[in-house]
């Protein structure tokens, strides 16, 4: 009899201990989740911005047609999923990409969603609509885009001027959300209305953004949190402190440098707290219309001077990535293996060897150890830029280069390169998307606003093209580590490191996933919740 | 007493004219604007876009008709629209300013209250170790800088307490909502009381040795009316300038007390508005900066003649 007693009491007990497990691990509805925000975003509207600074707080508002899975670090064809489209189908030789649309979804503001919303928003984007954004700055997304067409209320179709594979990757980013007919772009930017999981409640600028769950929502059950309340705080001393002392659940998106991290972690054991690469390249612009730079052999020498592996254990502790234009793997789809890598002149592991040979370029240019070349340094004033262009400026002196720190203001920064008025600069380079058509086109392709170098090679142009088009994911990898290479020997924009930062909140937080090759597609939240 | 009253009146106006002119001009020489900031941030220029919003906000016109422009609005009490959030100049500046002045009042209070009577404290105790004290403390005020003492503030509050005194928008009580004001107030205050003090010190170290006051002892007064009433009352003139230039000058401090503590107020939006090249909000957000100092020298002038009637007769 004992011993049944003591069978029924244990059996009570796992009973006991496992719906405790299960009922901690299941998601609890409300809770408002506290963030600061480490700047005032200029607007409220995705569309015309290109930081995440906007994305962050706004991406709740939002659905996309398709959308990454947002419980998926690495962001992949694999993981895109539909969200205001139902499903989507490829016709006409891949020149025809076709959405069925999810019935009774509504704005915020209870009006309808249709297909007429997809059209607008993809008419405003490709700039053939009467109404206008103030700034588009990724019209060039959709240059392969004839047209977009509607059947009824709930179907639209993308018609291309030629296959693009990735335009469903581009569809997925964070950076393309639906936005309504019926709401000017001016309206958008001040009191955005979108169908996403969260309702816009108020924007004051330089203080806080206040979003509230939106009880329509298409998604049942979702989202778990009541709202999500961002305070703007630009001093990041202030705002990772705030957060230790408990003011915050969480800290802004890839927020914390790797040196800050350690002091987040003494302070605050408990957080949670991971480090991904950020997709954002650091990367040299050199001036190649105007002597010195003119020169290939002196562009070429100067990227044979850099010591990569320098820049990654001073400024990241060794947690930065080596690469060209494409975010090396595992965490990049595209980026080269080591051994192609390796095997571009300055990618080596022997940096002496490389610096010797660039010192030979450099006399065979007319300069040597009596006769350096005095170079001008530009950058943007905020630390990111400058502390590596001050490391740049050190590594250059082993070649006979003596730079100068030319700190300019944001203000100044874009003009100034637009009129080609800097010999050297120190850029960084943010992709939104992982994938090679958003990097290649935008940042290299001739005539583009955002190929700052003005690099034009009408043979790698057609190498886009090609890769742009293949449907062998294998193949056009290939293709993609030849560009690439092609891109770094040409000296095209010297890549020097690609980013890592990190992201802590509470344990308490659950279901937050940090992107990890992409800074600007994973925030919708309506997987979060609070175990509080 | 009137004439001298028109008189200041008319060189207050005067002044204000000058700084609309200073301040205008000046936001204009410095390079880039709206515009191109906007063009930054997107990481890309398109010049047919850009001037398309130069010319949407106006910044495409002659300066002396935008100068026009701006200035008459301001006199109609019509302060434009944010280039930034698109709202209302006057509906963003306006609920920042009890913020910051409740914070700047508070910072003056602090500044007097210890900085006056802590002067007439060491004037008094000249020489003694008490004096060398309070001398070593106002140095340490004016030497430390206001948003080292802020972090500084922040830290230990963190570590010691796990508590943060940072902005609460929304406090309770009496005693929440002075505490949201009071930390940063003495952050900020801890400078401005270290000079007043100093000055307290110094001109009452100077009036103390005048026949007066030795009559004032020999007839008896005691000490604290002798400090008080007889030696404070003429050596406050002095010290009232600071504070009226202090005041003035908080703004200053103000903006980076308001960036270490987080408080929305006025001086900190009126620096992201210069980083943005906002026009409207900088030009309006200084004018009435200007509005309120030349105000409160006009006040102070008029407080030393009241203090001291030679002046209305002679200046």
């Amino acid at each position: 009899m004992r011993s049944v007693w003591a069978l029924a009491a244990t059996a009570a007990l796992s009973l006991l201990a496992f719906s405790t497990i299960t009922l901690a691990g299941e998601p609890k509805q409300g809770g408002i989740l506290r963030m600061y925000h480490r700047d005032s975003p200029g607007n409220a509207s995705i569309h015309e911005g290109a930081t995440y600074s906007i994305n962050v707080p706004f991406m709740p508002v939002f659905n996309n047609l398709v959308i990454y899975k947002q419980e998926v670090a690495q962001n992949s064809m694999d993981t895109i999923v539909p969200e205001l489209a139902e499903s989507w189908a490829w016709a006409g030789d891949n020149k025809t990409l076709t959405f069925k649309l999810r019935q009774g979804v509504k704005w915020h503001d209870g009006k309808p969603f249709t297909s007429a919303d997809v059209k607008c928003t993809f008419d405003m984007l490709m700039g053939k609509s009467q109404q206008k954004f103030r700034q588009n700055p990724r019209k060039t997304w959709y240059e392969q885009v004839n047209d977009v067409t509607t059947s009824g209320d709930f179907e639209v179709s993308f018609n291309l001027k030629r296959p693009q594979p990735s335009l469903l990757a581009l569809l997925a980013s964070g950076y393309t959300p639906v936005y309504p007919c019926h709401v000017s772009p001016g309206e958008m930017r001040t009191h955005p209305i979108g169908t996403g999981p969260f309702r816009f409640v108020e924007f004051k600028a330089n203080e806080s953004i206040k979003l509230v769950r939106n009880p329509d929502y298409w998604r049942k059950g979702r989202p778990y949190l009541d709202g999500i309340e961002f305070t703007i705080i630009p001093n990041r001393s202030t705002a990772i402190l705030a957060f230790v002392a408990g003011k915050f659940d969480m800290t802004f998106p890839t927020h914390i440098t790797i040196p800050l991290l350690k002091d987040v972690k003494s302070q605050s054991p408990n957080a949670v707290c991971r480090v991904e690469p950020t997709n954002v390249s650091t990367n040299i612009i050199v001036n190649s219309s105007a002597p010195p730079f003119d020169n290939i052999d002196i562009r070429r020498a100067m990227a044979m001077a850099l010591d990569r592996k320098a820049f990654v254990s001073i400024l990241f502790e060794g947690q930065a990535d080596i690469g060209g234009t494409m975010l090396p793997p595992p965490q990049g789809l595209w980026g080269m293996p080591k051994d192609p890598l390796e095997s571009i002149p300055g990618y080596g592991p022997d940096v002496n060897a490389s610096r010797e040979e660039a010192r030979k370029l450099m006399q065979k240019a007319g300069y040597g150890p009596d006769k350096h070349l005095a170079v001008k340094v530009a950058t943007r004033n905020l630390a990111e830029y400058r502390d590596p262009a001050v490391i740049l400026i050190d590594q250059l002196k082993s070649i006979y280069i003596d730079g100068e720190l030319d700190v300019v203001e944001t203000a100044n920064w874009f003009p100034k390169v637009a009129r080609k008025d800097y010999m050297l600069g120190l850029n960084l380079t943010g992709n939104a998307v992982d994938d090679p058509d958003q990097s290649f086109y935008e940042n290299y392709s001739c005539g583009s606003e955002r190929n700052y170098t003005n690099y034009c090679n009408k043979e790698i142009e057609k190498l886009f093209d090609v890769q742009s088009q293949e449907t062998d994911l294998n193949k056009r990898k290939k293709l993609v580590w030849d560009i690439d290479k092609k891109l770094q020997e040409d000296v095209a924009r010297p890549i020097i490191f690609h980013a890592r930062a990190g992201t802590c909140w509470h344990p308490y937080v659950k279901g937050v996933t940090v992107m990890s090759n992409s800074s600007y597609n994973g925030y919708r939240y309506e997987d979060v919740w609070m175990d509080k | 007493m009137f004439a001298y009253l028109v008189r200041r009146l008319f060189l207050m106006l005067v002044t204000l004219f000058g700084i609309s002119v200073v301040i205008f001009f000046l936001l204009r020489i410095v390079p880039g604007n709206i515009v191109d900031i906007l063009f930054a941030a997107a990481g890309y220029v398109d010049p047919a876009d850009k001037a398309t919003l130069e010319k949407e906000l106006g910044i495409d016109q002659p300066l002396v008709v935008q100068y026009l422009h701006w200035i008459g609005g301001f006199l109609r009490g019509d302060f434009g629209y944010s280039y930034v959030s698109e709202k209302p100049a006057l509906q963003e500046i306006l609920p920042r300013i009890p913020i910051t002045a409740r914070l700047a009042g508070l910072a003056l209070l602090f500044s007097a209250s210890i900085g006056i009577p802590l002067g007439v404290i060491s004037a008094v105790k000249q020489g003694t170790r008490l004096d060398y004290a309070l001398r070593v403390i106002s140095l340490s005020g004016l030497s430390l800088p206001s948003f080292w003492l802020g972090l500084l503030i922040l830290t230990a509050s963190v570590a010691m307490f796990g508590q943060m005194p940072i902005f609460n928008p929304n406090p309770q009580t009496y005693l929440e909502a002075f505490a949201t004001y009071a930390v940063p107030a003495a952050a900020v205050g801890f400078r401005s009381a270290a000079l007043t003090m100093r000055i307290t010190r110094s001109s009452m170290l100077e009036v103390l040795r005048q026949d007066y006051i030795r009559t004032a002892r020999a007839k008896g007064a005691s000490d604290a009316a002798v400090n008080y009433q007889h030696a404070l009352k003429n050596a406050i003139l002095p010290v009232i300038t600071v504070i009226g230039i202090e005041a003035a000058f908080l703004i200053g401090g103000l903006i980076v007390t308001e960036t270490v503590f987080n408080i929305p107020g006025v001086a900190r939006f009126l620096v992201e508005a210069i980083r943005w090249r906002d026009y409207p909000i900088v030009q309006n957000l200084v004018m009435l900066i200007a509005v309120v100092v030349v105000s409160a020298n006009f006040i102070v002038d008029m407080l030393y003649a009241v203090f001291d009637p030679r002046i209305r007769y002679t200046d």
